[in-house]
């Protein structure tokens, strides 16, 4: 064969792999990029204004975390055709089962509230009311879903995921010097040494990376997706590349964050917005609208999680594939969960910070549980035959979850009692 | 009262299906073994400590 017909057939191939890679990307793509939901986006930019460019190194390292802990959720789901819920109900019995289900309705629903929060901020910069964004907001969630088709509902949150790179051509408007990125960013240092504060910014930054939604939510959309075993590759490098863009985003949050508001306190994303407005109009604006499609994508996906898993329960049609009257309980629920959430924010005086600081730590109640769960699960070899983890990734991932446990831990305990690390 | 009837027919109907989820879920189908029942028991102990933290704090909230 000549070198052009070979070219050829590798192009041909490359091609047709990349055709099969968009038919069956998805759940990893739009878990990981919805993972920079509203709170995720208030951290990077705190992040960015408090240490510059510092810490971007360890956002890097978050990369293999995500990908070790999501990938798992795809094997379990691809072989047991089961989501997270009712594979803890299956495996562990009622009791865990229950306590798995009761935190993560009551979990999902407070961070759901949190996504207004961020998105009604977002969009208040540019003098919207906060009853219409809810409105807005509950109307466009339930018109994608009522198509009844997993396919399109997907679709259209992958277009809300491009989205979320505005931040990209905002760190290049800023035009930070390369040279201080490279040189402070992608070193390892703790910049003004390692002390409470900084402690704190690092498990922030480790408890937006993995939420206890992300496990249930992805394991569901693998489900619903109707993913095989033999999709598992397609899945893992789905899983990979969205961490690739999650993290990528976040660090290029950090870029802008830190190249102009560097010493500015910030506490929520619509402050940065706002302070960005005040010194560039279209960088602020490209800010809020990453914020309210930062918020939109985490409504998304968590209203969708907490209703698959309780279809998965209860035993009611939960497929995005179903037609409403095929399946009324799972869209009844879906959207009962995002219109009492959207409520809340319209409540005058509702104690909304003091929901942003509890999520964090009725989160930490849950997602050691689903960790340890995934982990024995993805060992059961009676199921998982040869997709059980193996020892190396029993020691990679069991490392991983441990870490993640004992940081969101200390995050928790460092929310609740302010003094603890100094 | 026909509202009544009905809310106790779909509440008592609730009751019902959570009764039979916890019957087909009765026994665990994960095979009990030494490191599974360390890490269930590690996970209660770890759970019972976070709500005594949360009371606490939950308490010396009030208190103050």
């Amino acid at each position: 064969m000549n070198p052009i017909t070979s070219l050829y057939y590798g192009f041909r191939r490359n091609l047709k792999a990349f055709r099969l890679y968009l038919v069956l990307s998805g759940p990893g793509l739009v878990v990981m990029i919805a993972d920079n939901d509203a709170g995720g986006i208030t951290t990077y930019a705190a992040t960015g204004a408090r240490y510059g460019y510092h810490l971007i190194w360890f956002l890097l390292l978050l990369i293999p975390v995500a990908y070790y802990v999501q990938e798992m959720t795809v094997r379990l789901g691809a072989v047991t055709k089961r989501g997270h819920a009712e594979a803890i109900f299956d495996g562990f019995g009622a009791f865990w089962g229950w306590f798995s289900l009761i935190d993560l309705i009551f979990v999902d629903w407070l961070t759901l509230v949190t996504e207004f929060v961020g998105m009604t901020a977002a969009l208040a910069i540019f003098g919207v009311p906060a009853w219409a964004t809810v409105a807005g907001v509950c109307v466009l969630m339930g018109v994608m879903v009522v198509n009844g088709r997993y396919w399109t509902w997907e679709k259209i949150a992958m277009v809300f995921c491009v989205l979320n790179l505005i931040y990209i051509p905002g760190a290049f408007m800023v035009q930070p010097r390369v040279s201080d990125i490279l040189s402070q960013g992608l070193i390892p240092n703790f910049a003004g040494g390692f002390n409470g504060q900084l402690f704190f910014f690092l498990m922030a930054n480790i408890g937006t990376t993995i939420a206890p939604w992300m496990l249930f939510f992805q394991q569901s959309s693998v489900v619903d997706k109707g993913m095989k075993e033999k999709d598992i590759p397609w899945g893992r490098a789905d899983t990979l590349i969205g961490s690739v863009f999650t993290v990528v985003v976040a660090v290029f949050i950090v870029i802008v964050t830190g190249a102009v508001l560097g010493g500015v306190d910030i506490d929520d994303a619509a402050k940065a917005a706002s302070v960005l407005m005040a010194r560039d109009r279209w960088l602020g604006t490209f800010m809020a609208i990453g914020l309210f499609d930062a918020g939109l994508l985490g409504a998304i996906c968590i209203s969708l999680a907490s209703s698959w898993a309780f279809g998965e329960i209860f035993g009611w049609a939960h497929s995005l594939n179903n037609k409403i009257r095929e399946a009324p309980a799972f869209y009844v629920n879906y959207l009962l969960t995002l219109i009492t959430a959207g409520l809340v924010v319209l409540i005058p005086g509702a104690p909304l910070v003091l929901i942003t600081l509890f999520v964090q730590v009725v989160a930490v109640t849950l997602l050691p549980a689903a960790l340890v769960f995934l982990i024995l699960l993805l060992n059961d070899h009676r199921t998982m035959g040869e997709y059980a983890n193996t020892t190396a990734q029993n020691i990679v991932g069991g490392a991983i979850v441990g870490v993640i446990i004992a940081l969101s831990t200390l995050y928790a305990l460092s929310t609740l009692f302010p003094n603890l690390f100094g | 009262m026909h509202i009544a009837r009905l809310l106790r027919h779909a509440l008592s109907d609730q009751v019902a299906r959570v009764r039979a989820i916890n019957h087909r879920y009765a026994v665990p189908r994960l095979a009990m073994s030494p490191a599974v029942r360390f890490s269930l028991l590690a996970l209660r102990i770890y759970l019972v400590l976070l709500v005594v933290l949360l009371g606490y704090k939950f308490v010396t909230l009030v208190v103050h």
